[in-house]
């Protein structure tokens, strides 16, 4: 760094102050070792004329830049989300039912057929079908095609939940949250809905049996997938579904007001889990 | 109790005594002609100027706010202060940022994380008076740590330590001790008080460097 001169580290290093677009870009991709007296090399180097002019143009140039960083991150919204996983969950049920077909089909014709996604791929990876089961390894090519479609889908989701709603998905994890998104008809909805609500979507059927009067109620809908209910006793799975349910219901509505990612959550969560698993580990004396 | 900086002055708004700054409202504060109310309800900074300490601020400083959320505080900064620079990791807030600098000229706001002090270090100013820190992530004595390299050798750091940050199962007491010692290996600390009368579980620290 000693052969070049310290301005060269600035932000405004090779731009005009007539060109806001390439300033704002220094401004989002630029890095420095130090900081340094940015306003006096500026106007040393011969970018600005004085510390008055150097302000304004920095203004400018960080304005526009953060301006541009916000849409982007704000671009990847909830209703994508809820698109890609929907489709995610179309192609992984087709996949199957269609790869059950296909294991119909294949034992007619091969005593040693197996069955599922993974039976489709190895049907459609053989390098010369017999005559005759070109249709069958056709159809098993289309089998593993839409699973690959489905695998894409969810590192789609898992990439982009976390710009969507940071905190939802870092306390459910970014699928589980993507389908209570999906559930509840986007970011808004679900920041809307009481955590009792969200304890039971997914769970619908159960609920308007209860609420008809011969069933009873249900105890969590889609988020008996996460860990914090499916990882407790039984008997204690009503009590994890609604505390889980309940710090998801707030982690929504922070993303949904705030956007600001707030760790203790996930410390409130934990907690308040092992403590409800505490119950059953120890005997089962379980009081608060 | 210590001075008020010049450019923030007590004014009485519907028969309340308030904190107030001149400038355009924010976030639906009161107002009184060009003069606006300091919630220090909703911020620390506001709150540690109410409970008196002793800040340093003159006015008309140069400051490095890392953790300016929506603009609350870091609005009535640039409107007491000189050139403000305000350091915002999240998209949300940081559009509201945006809108709070619009009629502040002397306000740059920058979507950047502030555990990285690398990726804006081009942009803000060496040897600035103030940062002031309100960060809500885990290991702000070391946020604070990493961006001592701004600050003038006679500058303040101004600093809200918020407990269940750092770790909310924790007695909030043990966490601040940590954090002072912590931030002792940079830093000679001038003042702590506790700000639960406005926020629970903060710590208000007001240190300079070594």
């Amino acid at each position: 760094m000693t052969d070049s001169t310290p301005a060269d580290d600035g932000w405004f290093a090779g731009a005009d102050s007539d060109e806001p677009e390439t300033a704002a870009t220094a401004v989002r991709d630029g890095t420095a070792d130090e900081p340094r007296d940015w306003p006096a090399l500026a106007v040393e180097s011969g970018f600005a004329d004085d510390r008055d002019d150097y302000y304004d143009a920095l203004r400018a140039a960080t304005t526009a830049a953060t301006a541009a960083a916000v849409t982007e991150r704000e671009g990847a919204d909830d209703r994508q989300l809820v698109h890609a996983v929907r489709a995610m969950d179309d192609c992984t049920r087709t996949a199957n039912e269609l790869a059950e077909r296909l294991a119909e089909w294949a034992g007619t014709v091969d005593p040693d057929a197996g069955t599922g996604v993974d039976y489709a791929r190895e049907l459609a990876a053989r390098d010369e079908p017999p005559a005759g089961q070109k249709p069958l390894v056709s159809l098993a090519e289309r089998v593993v095609s839409l699973a690959e479609e489905a695998d894409d889908l969810r590192e789609y989701v898992e990439r982009q939940t976390p710009t969507v709603a940071p905190n939802l998905a870092a306390l459910a994890g970014p699928v589980l949250a993507a389908r209570l998104l999906s559930l509840a008809g986007g970011l808004e909805e679900l920041a809307k809905k009481p955590s009792g609500t969200v304890q039971v979507l997914g769970a619908e059927d159960a609920l308007f049996a209860h609420l008809r009067g011969h069933a009873p109620s249900p105890k969590h809908g889609i988020i008996y997938t996460h860990d914090a209910v499916r990882g407790t006793h039984p008997d204690e799975r009503g009590s994890a579904a609604r505390a889980l349910a309940g710090k998801l219901a707030i982690a929504a509505r922070v993303d949904h007001y705030s956007g600001e990612r707030k760790p203790e959550l996930d410390a409130e969560l934990e907690d308040r889990i092992e403590t409800i698993q505490a119950r059953t580990d120890d005997g089962g004396d379980g009081d608060e | 109790m210590s001075d008020l900086p010049d450019g923030v002055e007590r004014r009485t708004f519907d028969g309340t005594d308030r904190l107030a700054t001149r400038g355009d409202p924010v976030y639906g504060e009161p107002t009184d002609g060009e003069w606006r109310a300091w919630n220090p309800n909703r911020s620390k900074l506001g709150a540690m100027l109410e409970l008196g300490m002793d800040t340093g601020l003159e006015g008309g400083e140069t400051v490095l706010y890392l953790g300016a959320a929506s603009g609350t505080t870091v609005s009535h900064v640039a409107d007491f202060a000189g050139p403000t620079y305000a350091v915002e990791f999240a998209a949300r807030p940081a559009r509201d940022l945006l809108e709070a600098a619009d009629s502040r000229p002397r306000l740059f706001p920058l979507l950047k994380d502030a555990r990285k002090p690398a990726t804006y270090a081009h942009v803000v100013e060496s040897d600035v008076d103030v940062v002031i820190q309100d960060v809500a992530t885990r290991g702000q004595a070391r946020v604070a740590l990493e961006n001592a390299q701004f600050l003038a050798d006679d500058g303040r750091l101004l600093l809200a330590v918020k407990a269940r940050s750092e770790d909310v199962t924790r007695e909030p007491s043990a966490i601040f001790d940590e954090v002072r010692d912590e931030l002792a290996d940079g830093y000679e600390i001038l003042e702590t008080r506790r700000l639960d009368d406005y926020h629970t579980d903060h710590l208000g620290i007001v240190a300079r460097p070594r």
